[in-house]
């Protein structure tokens, strides 16, 4: 999504979600069941987005951001919308957060429709600046904790200490934002997020501002935290290779505007199986599914440079 | 790839053990001199004392006391004003006063400003009014004020309020508006709203902003207070600084008028220096929304 959209989109949020009229079909979903019941009958989807339609408006015109998209997130999944500029992923981040009504179709967690913003959803935005710098990086993560009434001072401290000496920043509880790396924001704004210990987490690229290797330790990291914590993760990147390593579903969106072209499973990959075949034919497989146009590099097939969709430009 | 032309030419490799540094000092304390020149208020100190020197130069040179009272007189009027508790007495008068006007002023213009980022038709009412009053002079204000409030404290007030109100809710509410997309919608996926969003997300984010709509306000509260009392001076016969000028020019004590100046001056000084620098250090200095001057 490029900037200009993104403050278009930020500039819709503003509004306020009007209450949704309706309250008939309210299926009091059962409680998730524990992460163990991982194979075997499915359990009950935590997040439900059905056929949801959303757009937003620019100057111009309203632009429509995803059409009929719908997916099913189960607890402890680790979920990744991914897609190239334009295919709505950040958008439809936001409307699971609350922060836009969808325009046609609605979203569902735990069997309750999203009606605006919330502290069971704490988001994970890729800017730097999402931490306030008049509060140090204790203050932070116990901000929402306060804000939602959450937790007394006392409690929200302790459990601030927690999450932070797990993202490895205890030594900087102290610190102002300011003063920190990128990465160390990211650890902070993660911390932040966990020890909110919300229904899901979503991240909108948590990592795209981060340099390369500084990347690469934050994916390996993320991972580490979900195998101690086992947190729900919806999660919004443009880079394939980031896709397959985090998720173990990732969801592949066509642009303009946003449509469902494909659910893969990527349970199997992880950091340490980046150079293998296996993995490199998964990322080829999703090039080729995000862009059937265009040939990988590299094995440009004669046939293929003239496709039939090219033939609309000849009629 | 390899012509002759572009072959590498190999070098050996090499690694180097490091020695010790015993010699070489790892810091080195700056001279006394250097020092001092890092003090900003000596460097502010030695300016004013160059002023100083250029004025005593000038009143001797001049030769009229009359018309302008050399550096040495006016030091010596506003030493007997401070000694007989005078001055200090007039400058309280219109310090408080002035807190009163500055205090409401504040109060108003948050009023204002929270209304302008809720509300569609807030906004509205807040740039109007702005777009009208800001411009207006505050001590053309004062006739009206007089007419209403008769002479007295509250005529003083009502023309501090009006100058200190505009200024402030114009930089506040332009803070409000650049306080960043990813801050609002942290706060909100927190769960705020209304009163507390405003308060702990929007207030503190635009601080710098209110800050120096704040400096601003209290400079023209501060030159509006006085102009007033020079226009009207004392009600019942106990006025502030300004009216201890107006007086002593009318009894023609230009020294005691440079003293009562000299006593302006420095109390915007003091406020400048002591309330809104330290109130700067301990807030957007320290969380680096602000680069240390």
């Amino acid at each position: 999504m490029s900037a200009r959209q993104l403050r278009a989109t930020a500039s819709a949020v503003d509004a306020p979600p009007a209450a949704a009229a309706d309250t008939g079909r309210r299926a009091a979903l059962q409680a998730a069941p524990p992460p163990a019941a991982e194979a075997g009958s499915a359990p009950a989807p935590l997040l439900h987005v059905d056929n949801v339609g959303l757009e937003y408006r620019t100057a111009q015109s309203v632009v429509r951001a995803t059409h009929k998209v719908s997916f099913d997130v189960l607890p402890a999944d680790r979920f990744v919308l991914l897609g190239p500029s334009g295919c709505g992923k950040s958008t439809l981040l936001k409307a699971v957060a609350g922060f836009l009504r969808p325009r046609d179709g609605e979203i569902l967690l735990d069997g309750q429709r999203v009606r605006g913003p919330g502290p069971d959803r704490i988001v994970v935005f890729q800017e730097f600046d999402q931490l306030p710098p008049w509060k140090t990086v204790k203050q932070n993560v116990m901000f929402p904790l306060l804000a939602s009434r959450t937790l007394g001072r006392r409690e929200a401290a302790e459990r601030a200490l927690h999450y932070l000496d797990k993202v490895g920043l205890a030594a900087f509880a102290e610190a102002y934002p300011h003063t920190l790396s990128g990465g160390m924001k990211q650890r902070v704004a993660i911390a932040r997020a966990l020890a909110m210990q919300p229904k899901i987490l979503l991240m909108d690229e948590p990592f795209a501002a981060l340099d390369a290797l500084t990347r690469r330790k934050m994916q390996e990291e993320l991972l580490a935290l979900w195998d101690d914590v086992r947190f729900t993760l919806l999660f919004v990147t443009h880079s394939i290779e980031e896709a397959v390593i985090v998720g173990n579903r990732v969801l592949l969106l066509s642009p303009h505007p946003g449509r469902v072209r494909a659910e893969l499973d990527t349970a199997d990959f992880d950091l340490a199986g980046l150079g293998s075949e296996r993995f490199q034919n998964t990322v080829q497989r999703i090039h080729h599914l995000l862009f059937p146009d265009a040939p990988p590099p590299g094995r440009a097939d004669p046939a293929q440079l003239l496709s039939p969709t090219d033939l609309r430009f000849a009629l | 790839m390899t012509t002759p032309t572009t072959a590498l030419a190999r070098r050996p490799e090499y690694e180097r053990p490091l020695e010790p540094l015993d010699d070489l000092p790892a810091e080195i304390p700056l001279r006394l001199h250097q020092r001092l020149w890092q003090q900003g208020w000596l460097r502010k100190a030695l300016v004013l004392a160059v002023l100083a020197l250029l004025w005593e130069i000038a009143a001797r040179w001049q030769n009229n006391d009359l018309l302008l009272p050399s550096f040495l007189q006016t030091a010596a009027a506003f030493f007997d004003g401070l000694v007989s508790g005078e001055l200090f007495d007039r400058a309280g008068r219109s310090l408080l006063v002035l807190t009163k006007g500055y205090l409401i002023g504040i109060v108003a213009a948050f009023v204002l400003t929270t209304l302008a980022v809720s509300t569609q038709l807030g906004r509205d009412l807040l740039s109007t009014l702005t777009a009208m009053f800001n411009p207006l002079p505050a001590i053309a204000l004062l006739p009206l004020a007089l007419l209403w409030f008769g002479l007295g404290e509250g005529s003083l007030i009502f023309v501090l309020v009006h100058s200190v109100l505009w200024a402030l809710a114009v930089n506040t509410y332009s803070g409000f508006l650049g306080v960043s997309e990813t801050l609002r919608m942290g706060g909100r996926n927190y769960g705020l709203s209304g009163l507390r969003y405003v308060l702990q997300i929007l207030v503190p984010a635009a601080l710098p902003s209110i800050l120096a709509g704040l400096r601003i306000g209290w400079a023209f509260a501060w030159r509006t207070l006085i102009a007033a009392e020079l226009v009207f001076g004392a009600s019942s016969g106990q006025g502030g600084l300004g009216w201890y000028i107006f007086q002593n020019r009318n009894e023609l004590y230009t020294d005691r008028v440079f003293a009562g100046l000299v006593a302006v001056i420095l109390i915007g000084l003091i406020v400048e220096n002591l309330v809104f620098n330290v109130l700067e250090r301990f807030t957007v200095r320290r969380w680096g929304m602000q680069r240390q001057a």
